[in-house]
Formats: C-alpha cells, structure tokens, sequence
C-alpha cells in the first residue's frame, strides 16, 4: 500500500537532522497560522496562487528563491561550521548527515534558488521592456511556476520524510547507482529535478516566443534593452539545454527503478555517458544563469552612470557568442576522466575562448561607467563589486581550462572556490542587483539604501573571507566535501572561511532588516511617477506596480533607449484620444492543481507507491487535456475600467507635480 | 465597434501564430531528447553482456510493417489537414479516424515485439544494448500513443465544436507532431533496425 514507506522514514536517527525536520514543519506551519491569523486564504488563492499575470508569477518566482535562499545558505553554513572544527574528529555532523547537506547545498542554490530568482525577474520585467501585456502562454507560465515550487517542496520534504541524496548536486553513477545507493535519497533528488527541469524548458519556450513575436510596435531586435537580450539567449539555452538533463536524470531512474544498466558497473552498463549527458545540460546551465545576470548589471550600470551603454551592438554579439560556445565546452567538467589528449585539447581551447566575449562585457560596463555621472545606489555597488570579483573568478577558470592544471586542481576545493567566484559575484549579486533595482516598479515602493548598502558590504567582505582560502586549500590539495581531516595546516584557513560564511550571515540578515525597514517606511518612499531613478527603458514609462495590462496604450517604440526617447520627445505622458477595450487571460487553477499532481506523483515514484504515481499521473493527464480544449481563456477589461484606472493614476502623477512645484 | 472586433480577431490569429511557433520549439527541444537516445543508443550497441544482440532479436519485416503503417498514417494525417482548410467537417473526421486506425496498428505490433523480446528473456534489464533499445523506441512509441489520445480528443472536438479557428490550430499541431514522429521513426529504422540486421 504504501511502497517502501514506513514509519522508519521519520529522521529520528541524530538530532540535528530531527531539528532539521521540526524548523521545516513548524516553518510551513507557522506560515499557516498567519494566513489565517489574517483571513488572507481566499486572497491569497484568487489574486495569487492561481494568478496568470506575468508580474505576480514573478513575484512568487521570487519568493520561492528567497526561501530557498535561506534554507541553501542554512546548508552552506552547516558544512564550513563542521570543516572549521573537524580536525582529527568528527565535528558534529555524522558523514552520512554531511553528505546530504553538501548534495541539497547544491541542488538548492542551482535548481531552487538561483533558476526561480532568474525567472522570477526575467517574468516581471521582460513583458514590460518590450511593451507587451503579458506573454506569449500565460497559463504554460503559471505551470512552470508550480512545477518548479513542486520540485522544490520534494526537495523540503526529504527533511521530513526519509533522507536527501548524498551523491552531490551531480549525481555521478555509479555511486547514484541503485546498489551503492539503494535509499530514496537519490530519488529524491531525480524527482526534484525532473519535474522542475520541465517546468524550466516550458519557461524557456514560453520566453523565446514572447521575446520574438510580441514586442511593442517599431521595437527591432537591434532596439531590444541588454536584458531582453540575454533573456533571449538565456530561454534558448534554457528550451534546448534541459532536455538533456531530463535524459540524464531520466535514465538514472530507468537505471535505478526498473533495474535498467545505462550506468551500472555490470551487465554492459558505460557510466561515462552520464557526465556527458548531465554537463551537455550542466555547461549552458551557467550561462543560462549568469546571462540575465549580465543584462541586468548592463541596465542598472547605463542607469545609474546616467549614460547610453557603451557597444551595445557588441554586447549582443558577445551575448549570443556566448550562448553558441557554452554548448560546446561541456567535457572540461571532467578532463580527468580519461578522453585522449587531443578531445581534452580541443575542449580546453573552446573553453578558453568563451572567455573572449565575456571579457568583451567587463569592457562595455566600464566603459559606461568612463565619465559617468555614477550613482551609488545598491544595486549599482553590487555591479561594481561584481566587476572586480568576477575577474578573478574568470581568471582561475581559464586556469582550469588548461587540461594539465585541471589534473592537479581536480575534486579540490580550488574548484569549490572558483565556482563559487563565479556564481556568487556573477550570478547572485547580479539577481540582487535586479531585486533592488526593480522592487519600486513591481511593488510601488523603493528598497531602504542604507540597509541595502549594509548587505552588500557583507556579501562582499563575507565572500572574499569564505572562499581565497579555498584557492589556497585546493594548492594544498584538500579534496572537495570532506567531512574530517588530518591535516592540521588545513585549519586555520577552514576558519577564516567560516568565519567569512558567518560575515555573509549578517549580509543576508541586513536583507531582511531592509525588506523590515521599507515596508514599514513604504508610505515615505511610495514611487508614484512610476520613473524613480530616470530610467531609460520601457518598464518605467507605466505606473508602479503597473496595472494589470501594464500598458493602456501599446507604446511606440523609436529608439533602443525608447523611454528615454519619450522623455526627451516631452511624450511619456501623452493621453490616447480613447481608450480600447483590453483582452487579458483568466486566472487559473489548473496550474496549481498540477503542480500538486506532479508533486505527490514525484512522492510517489520515490516510495514506489506504484498506484498512487498512476492516479496522479491520470490526473495530471486529465487536466492538460481539459485546459487545451478550453477555448474561452480570456476576459475583457472594458475600456470605460481602462479609463478610470489611468485617470486616477494621471491624476496621482499631478497631484505630486504639483508638489513638486 | 467594427474596428475593435476585428482588432480582436487579429489578435486571435497572432495568438495562434505564437502557439505554432512555440509548438515548434517544443518539438526541437523533443528532438534533442531523440537525438541524445539515439546516441546513447549508438554506443551502447555492442554492450550485449553475453545477451542477445540485435541479429538475434530484430525481424525485418515487423519493423517494414511499422514503417509502412506509420508512413502512410502520415499521408492520412495530410488528407485531414486538407480537408480542415475546406471545411468538410466529415472528410477530416473520417481521414482522422483512419490515421488513429494505422498508428493503433503501429503500436500494436511494437508492443507485440517487446512482448515477444520480454517472453525470450531479453528485456530492458537484460543488457545496456536492450536498455538503451527499448528506452529509445519505448519513447517513441510512448510519443506515438500520446498523439492516438490526441487525435480522439480532436476528433470529439471536431464532432461537437465543428472547424473553429481554435480546433483548426490545435489541428495543425498535431500534424507538427504527427509528422515529426514520422521522422524520428525513420532514424530508429535506420540506426537501430537496419544496422542491427545487416
């Protein structure tokens, strides 16, 4: 009846593992009580969680990746906690605990902390910049949202309800493999990523097709801002990449449920193939990352420099430079798995190459700064302190691309360093930076400086202590995820990076405190000309938040800066003669109700509970096929609704020129 | 008023237009998943294990039978698209109910096969060779069948809500689809059926 499910699954087996699963259960039910402290239940349902409004998605997006912030970092300090005082001992975690934390560490930050955050932000802003209403399959995009949060919640459960995988976010066969690794761990960690992989590529299609058939009229693709851009590039990636990781992962689970031998050591089985599918995925998954990441430090460095981005035209070469190469450096993840020396050659030069036009970028960014009117705001400190990190990151990664040194610097914690130095600078503090800059238009209110300064600070300063030890460690040879050692000379240096994880600690609280601060306060920092920071791009010629339909009236677009343009042409506030009756999709619940599906069906094939994973596969079936027959998903804003919302944000905007005067 | 509906109607047909092209995408992405099965597909041949090999298990004329039913299921599916472009309601549903008939037959045989393979001792859990075989033309098939529900759901569409501008696009991705199958039928024939054989 209930698989290999028993009451043994309960993490009773250390204490810390069974606090572990109190923090996650009296967590989800504390957020509970306070829903219905509130009587916010039926709000929450109709306005949110079966919302198809690209903005709102965003925002959940967002929230998810902040909540699996913590719960990632809560893993990270866990591990420089134990290596800083696991000398000769055995610290305070038990291996088998260690390797849970390390392989959800991982998985987290990839796949539920850092995907959700870049696609929370590319959903609210990119409709905007292109001046669209929403995208291109609302509903495929509330899907998305709930099959990555399902994914993320097996992730969560796997606290609770039996152990996490401890074969690393990668998963290598054959210590995945079903007979060194017979528990639901790595099943797991299959599911979680199954289903939020789907919810992925769908993401990336979705964008592909609004990027490219719904732009505002007389927006070339040449006029498109540097975020639409790398969005682009970054959805391409996303369409054609994750299918690979689907067959990778979905043929481990062949392998591991149904006795199948891709990978095993025995009965014909080629575990090489594994990392070859895995990173033929795992490779443009970092530019899927880092490339909205780059397009959002291009908006935010041309805003704040008050100055056009210099050689747009050839950061979007260098951008879809990029996207092509990342598909063809895959193999440098495992130079030392013994390819002849001439296929490690050729990778190790495509590798070094991708470096060209990422370089190309560091040069447009400061070359927009060269002479700039540069304000100081957060998110402009953050791209600064990721210009000058990155680099070094950059740096030990053309190091490691060279096949002879990577022999040397291979599984150590140098490599920890060096990825960590790439997706930290490159990829979190560029989400950031996006987080601060974009808040005022998507909640009408702007994040507090102070705090917001105060966090970076000790991002930055955390960072640099918790990870050039590694550098140094990984030339002393210590091998990546131990969870005890001999070798006293390795101490003190596991020291300084827990202590840079603890600096990072107060990094992340003086987030909260400026999310605390600025709610409080919003009422003083209320944005409402929608333009706090005399933008330059689209999203900041509508209201903040924007109405529903973002844009009463489709903007003209005439230059690649086009609200810029409008403001200097003394039209950003021109009015339509009429307004129009507007089409927008209706909200819907199916999306949820297959998130939930997929859930308990992931749940299910974990614990082979055989008809439990047919009934909600039947369901999940029976919902996509009722939603694909409905032809009536829309609803009509008429033009009389259209015209009083903007007439009452036309005459907020007076009211506060008038101030003003 | 005459303006603003046909400014709707345009919409409508954009919106379609999209769905096409994002169909599109998602049958590349579909292809990348093939074309990664083939591969695996491609190096695990010779990964027998002591276990039969394709010489031993592959009947030629079975898989000629598959290809021939699913062939002209594609023309078949050509016939009902045309007939959706006139309008004869009829004629779709007829050419629609034949194409369901040859790919049922399609399926009927693969499963027979695999059944009869299974019976002989070499099923997926044989060897690597047999998992990569039936995991490859497992998802094929498996794709086939997911199109027979689609064309029943389409035929009970056409039946009750008639050639709408909805039930038409929707028409026009599943031949995308159809047709697509097609082609990745035709790579199996030719990378596992043939060489296996010869």
């Amino acid at each position: 009846m209930f698989g290999r499910l028993t009451i043994e699954a309960l993490p009773l087996y250390s204490a810390i593992a069974a606090g572990g699963a109190a923090v996650t259960v009296g967590g989800a039910l504390l957020v509970a009580i306070v829903i219905t402290w509130l009587g916010a239940w039926r709000y929450l349902w109709t306005d949110w969680l079966t919302s198809v409004d690209h903005k709102r998605i965003g925002v959940m997006y967002i929230v998810l990746a902040l909540i699996m912030l913590l719960r990632g970092f809560v893993d990270a300090i866990m591990m420089r906690a134990q290596q800083a005082m696991a000398l000769n001992s055995g610290g305070y975690l038990p291996p088998e605990h260690f390797d849970q934390i390390f392989s959800s560490h991982g998985t987290i930050m990839i796949f539920f902390m850092a995907m959700p955050f870049m696609t929370g932000l590319i959903n609210i802003i990119v409709p905007l910049q292109i001046g669209t209403r929403d995208v291109a399959f609302p509903f495929l995009n509330s899907l998305s949202l709930w099959l990555t949060a399902s994914g993320a919640g097996l992730v969560m459960l796997s606290l609770v309800i039996g152990k996490f995988s401890t074969a690393g976010w990668t998963g290598y066969p054959p210590y995945s493999g079903v007979e060194a690794n017979p528990g639901v761990g790595v099943d797991y960690w299959i599911w979680a990523i199954l289903i939020s992989g789907v919810g992925s590529t769908l993401s990336g299609i979705n964008f592909i097709v609004t990027i490219l058939k719904r732009r505002a009229p007389g927006m070339t693709l040449m006029r498109m801002t540097p975020f639409v851009w790398t969005a682009l590039c970054a959805s391409v990636l996303m369409a054609f990449a994750f299918p690979a990781l689907t067959v990778a992962c979905g043929l481990l689970a062949l392998d591991r449920t149904f006795g199948m031998h891709f990978f095993t050591n025995a009965h014909g089985g080629n575990m090489m193939n594994y990392p070859n599918l895995f990173w033929i995925w795992g490779h443009p998954e970092v530019y899927i990352l880092i490339l909205p990441a780059f397009g959002i430090f291009s908006e935010v460095v041309s805003t704040f420099s008050r100055k056009r981005l210099f050689g747009y035209e050839s950061l979007v070469y260098a951008t879809a430079a990029i996207a092509i190469l990342s598909f063809t450096v895959w193999l440098h993840h495992f130079f030392t798995m013994g390819s002849s020396a001439n296929v490690n050659a050729f990778f190790g030069i495509t590798t070094m190459i991708i470096a060209v036009p990422t370089g190309v970028k560091v040069f447009n960014w400061l070359l927009t700064m060269y002479r700039g009117r540069i304000d100081f705001h957060p998110s402009m400190m953050w791209t600064i302190g990721f210009m000058v990190t990155f680099v070094i990151g950059g740096m030990t990664g053309v190091l490691l691309a060279i096949p002879s040194a990577d022999f040397l610097m291979h599984n150590t914690t140098f490599l920890v360093a060096h990825f960590h130095n790439m997706i930290i600078p490159g990829v979190l503090f560029g989400y950031l930076a996006g987080y601060m800059y974009w808040f005022p238009k998507a909640f009408g209110f702007a994040l507090d400086r102070k705090w917001g300064l105060a966090s970076f600070w000790c991002w930055m300063i955390g960072f640099y202590l918790a990870f050039m030890p590694l550098y140094l460690l990984g030339f002393k040879g210590m091998p990546r995820r131990m969870e005890q050692y001999n070798d006293p000379s390795w101490q003190p240096y596991l020291m300084v990076a827990a202590s840079g994880a603890f600096v990072v600690l107060l990094g992340i609280a003086a987030m909260v405190m400026q999310l605390y601060v600025s709610v409080r306060d919003r009422k003083k920092t209320a944005d409402v000309t929608g333009d706090p920071f005399d933008g330059r791009t689209l999203e900041w010629a509508t209201s903040s938040p924007p109405p529903a339909y973002n844009f009463a009236v489709l903007p003209e677009v005439r230059d690649r800066e086009a609200f810029l343009d409008m403001k200097e042409r003394g039209v950003e506030r021109q009015r339509p003669a009429a307004y129009e009756d507007i089409h927008m999709p209706r909200n819907s619940m199916v999306g949820v109700a297959m998130g939930a599906f997929a859930f308990a069906f992931g749940f299910a094939m974990i614990w082979h509970i055989w008809w439990l994973a047919a009934a909600c596969g039947l369901a999940m079936w029976v919902a996509m096929i009722a939603r694909s027959s409905d032809d009536d998903a829309e609803f009509r804003i008429s033009a009389a609704e259209v015209k009083q919302i903007e007439d009452a944000r036309f005459r907020a905007l007076g009211s506060q020129a008038g101030r003003r005067a | 008023m005459s303006a603003a509906v046909t400014a709707h109607e345009s919409e409508a047909a954009a919106t379609h237009e999209q769905r096409a092209f994002g169909f599109w995408l998602y049958l590349m992405g579909d292809a990348v998943i093939f074309a990664l099965l083939f591969a695996t597909y491609v190096i695990m041949v010779k990964n027998t294990a002591g276990g039969p090999g394709g010489k031993d298990l592959f009947d030629l004329r079975n898989a000629g039978i598959e290809t021939a039913l699913l062939l002209v299921s594609s023309t078949t599916f050509g016939l009902a698209s045309l007939c959706s472009k006139t309008g004869n309601r009829g004629a779709v549903l007829a050419w629609l109910l034949v194409t369901f008939v040859l790919g049922a037959g399609f399926v009927f045989l693969e499963l027979r096969e695999f059944a009869g393979m299974i019976r002989i001792g070499a099923g997926p859990d044989r060897s690597g060779f047999l998992s990569a075989f039936f995991t490859l033309v497992g998802t094929h098939g498996l794709h086939v069948s997911v199109g027979l529900t689609w064309i029943l759901i389409l035929c009970g569409q056409v039946m009750l809500k008639g050639l709408s501008v909805p039930v038409t696009s929707r028409l026009f991705r599943l031949g995308l689809f159809w047709h697509f199958l097609d082609i990745a039928w035709v790579g199996i024939f030719s990378i596992v059926y043939l060489p296996g054989l010869l």
